[in-house]
């Protein structure tokens, strides 16, 4: 509704050369907020490097190894040999590397976690010292009791056959790609957003902006549509990196697990923009977006199951947005899932995004 | 331009506030009723010492802030209901806005005109703003007068009808004010109006059609700077000192004839006088009747600052 006398003329530095569209500032401003994630070198590292590291770290250590030979110690008397002989005869015997110590060394060492297990014979038969507490000593136990038994001519009344199995699809890496994808999703959305916008209301950015015709929604959109962007590449790169050196397998579409992760972008930049939506100072923020992250790390299995939480808490470690996250990326990415069985995780991070953005809305200041 | 357009402008009204009342948190008074009036085509100062409450009253004209009572139209418009229609036509520059290091010039100018329906050329604002040079530089690589020029760039960059600046050169060094100053008149020049805050007193006097001194959020005089040194008691200033000051006291300057008022600080006389040929002759006999010697001794025109110290007693930047 231009009112007439305020017609264009006149205008002082000269003619207008063009005329803009409607969404001529969104698109200046996505261009814009692009090329300084891109000038900013830290943004690549944290975004795009620093997962792929922490991979490639985990996938190393947790890798499926072969079954690790167990060392026990057995301590040195008279009849030390003839439990080398039987251990020697058993079943058993790839598996089991003993030593014969005097009893000191044996415990001592036992106790540094050299030894799994010491074994001590005498006339009435063989006796075991371990530690409940570490599981390879449970399992030597096991191991060289078994040993002992057969060989000693213990006849077992069913016969039982294993296969071994270590397939793709079901290792620690398969686990943790999925939960770092998520993780990651949050870090940036959280920085991406809470951090930037704080940063540009400290530099009276944000004021500046209002103060011309810039709309605020466009600027909204388009911090939302430079989180999309980003994510596309996050997932493309990590996922593509567990492809690519773990031969990990991506059962479900990649058109759902973006999806999924674009839902996720949103609902964690729906929180960012809540945490900075009156903090005045970077420090502020910073503290508040790592206190709303923390618990996050902990219980919404990153780097392992939740399940290993109380039953109590367990609905709500769920209500939380990197759970449904999390859950929903593993469902399609591990299980092939399809989009609509993972209604209940999409609800949630549409919940969480959706009402922070609003609390958001109503609470921002541009000054 | 034709002639009665010129004239039509001249008699537009492109800011008016009565009565402007802000205070923060019901207790700081920040602008206490204030009335102003600026004309289409007008470069208007507003004067005063820092916490005076210029920025405040910039930042209401600006629809920035709410005022807590009073009314303010631009372009004959009030900021409620038109906001947006007016924002199109002004352009603002903030006391310190740090535009992003990362981008570039060019790029921060095209940011700023692709909010506008009817942007500027970026070219032309660069080319005006002498900027063309640094277009591919990044924000984060300007000096601190470059810096200040691109802020105005970015103000211009919606071809504005009314430029505000808030303290558009203060902490720069002379050569980038004097630049600055030209922007500003080049604006005015293609029938732009300009309203800024300052508390430098040359830059008002030289860049200002008119201005209101400002203290403690009240306008404490108004008019043009030639009108405002005239409005003192005295248009010169006999500066002096003597030398082994032996106790003279103010009423003995006071008495000399065509003094309007004395001043002393630590041991420099400041008359305001009319006529210096009167006073000074007079001023030279006494002090040799007393057998006392000047040990300084200087005449001028009164600046804005007398009339800002003898509407005050306070000085306009106390350094």
């Amino acid at each position: 509704m231009a009112l007439p006398q305020l017609e264009t003329e006149p205008r002082h530095m000269e003619a207008p050369v063009a005329v803009n569209g409607r969404w001529a500032g969104y698109r200046a401003l996505l261009g814009a907020r692009m090329k300084e994630l891109w000038r900013e070198p830290e943004v690549i590292f944290w975004v795009f490097v620093f997962p792929i590291l922490l991979a490639l770290g985990l996938g190393i250590a947790f890798r499926n190894k072969p079954a690790e030979v167990t060392a026990i110690a057995v301590v040195s008397n008279s009849r030390a040999q003839s439990v080398l002989d039987l251990l020697r005869r058993s079943p058993a015997q790839a598996g089991i590397h003993a030593d014969v110590l005097d009893e000191k060394t044996a415990l001592d060492r036992f106790r540094l976690g050299q030894y799994a297990l010491v074994v001590t014979a005498d006339d009435s038969g063989f006796h075991y010292r371990y530690d409940p507490a570490r599981p390879e000593s449970v399992l030597a136990r096991t191991q060289v009791d078994d040993g002992l038994q057969t060989a000693s001519g213990r006849a077992d009344p069913v016969k039982t056959e294993a296969t071994q199995s270590s397939e793709p699809g079901a290792r620690y890496i398969d686990f943790l790609i999925p939960g770092l994808l998520g993780m990651n999703l949050m870090n940036s959305g959280m920085w991406g957003i809470g951090f930037a916008v704080v940063d540009m209301r400290q530099r009276k950015l944000l004021k500046r902006f209002i103060a011309s015709p810039m709309r605020r929604t466009d600027f909204l959109l388009a911090l939302g549509s430079s989180r999309l962007v980003l994510m596309i590449l996050e997932v493309i790169l990590l996922l593509g990196f567990g492809v690519l050196a773990f031969r990990m397998k991506v059962e479900g579409s990649w058109l759902a697990i973006l999806l999924v992760a674009g839902l996720g972008a949103i609902s964690f930049g729906g929180v960012g923009l809540l945490t900075a939506s009156r903090a005045q100072k970077i420090e502020s923020v910073s503290g508040l977006i790592n206190l709303v992250m923390m618990p996050m790390w902990i219980f919404s299995g990153v780097f392992f199951s939740y399940e290993r939480f109380p039953q109590v808490v367990q609905p709500l470690i769920k209500a939380l947005p990197l759970t449904a996250l999390n859950d929903a990326l593993r469902g399609i990415i591990l299980q092939g899932a399809s989009l609509s069985s993972q209604w209940m995780p999409l609800v949630i991070m549409a919940l969480w995004g959706g009402i922070s953005f609003l609390i958001a809305l109503k609470w921002f200041r541009w000054s | 331009m034709p002639v009665w357009s010129r004239i039509m402008q001249l008699v537009d009204t492109a800011i008016r506030c009565r009565n402007l009342k802000k205070t923060y948190d019901g207790k700081v008074e920040a602008v206490r009723g204030l009335d102003l009036e600026i004309s289409a085509g007008e470069c208007f100062g507003l004067l005063g010492p820092n916490g005076a409450g210029k920025t405040t009253t910039i930042e209401i004209l600006e629809g920035l802030l709410q005022p807590t009572s009073g009314e303010v139209e631009i372009l004959r418009r009030t900021w409620e209901g038109n906001e947006r229609e007016l924002r199109e036509l002004l352009g603002i520059s903030l006391q310190e806005t740090r535009l992003s290091e990362k981008l570039t010039v060019r790029e921060t100018v095209n940011l700023f005109s692709s909010f506008y329906h009817y942007p500027a050329s970026t070219q032309h604002v660069l080319e005006e703003l002498s900027l063309t040079e640094k277009a591919d530089a990044m924000v984060g690589k300007l000096s601190g007068g470059q810096k200040q020029r691109l802020a105005v760039a970015t103000a211009l960059a919606g071809n504005p009808k009314i430029l505000f600046l808030d303290e558009p050169t203060t902490g720069l060094d002379p050569q980038s004010r004097r630049q600055l100053w030209e922007i500003v008149r080049g604006f005015q020049q293609h029938g732009g109006t300009v309203l800024l805050t300052t508390h430098y007193m040359d830059e008002a006097e030289r860049l200002c059609d008119r201005l209101a001194i400002i203290d403690q959020g009240k306008i404490i005089a108004s008019g043009t700077p030639a009108e405002l040194i005239a409005g003192l008691s005295g248009h010169h200033v006999v500066e002096f000192a003597i030398g082994g000051n032996n106790g003279f006291g103010d009423d003995l300057w006071s008495r000399l004839p065509g003094v309007q008022s004395v001043r002393n600080e630590d041991g420099l006389y400041y008359l305001q006088v009319d006529e210096p040929h009167h006073t000074i002759p007079a001023l030279l006999s006494a002090v040799q009747q007393r057998g006392a010697q000047l040990a300084h001794l200087t005449t001028r025109q009164a600046s804005l600052e007398d009339v800002f110290v003898q509407l005050t007693g306070r000085h306009l930047r106390e350094d």
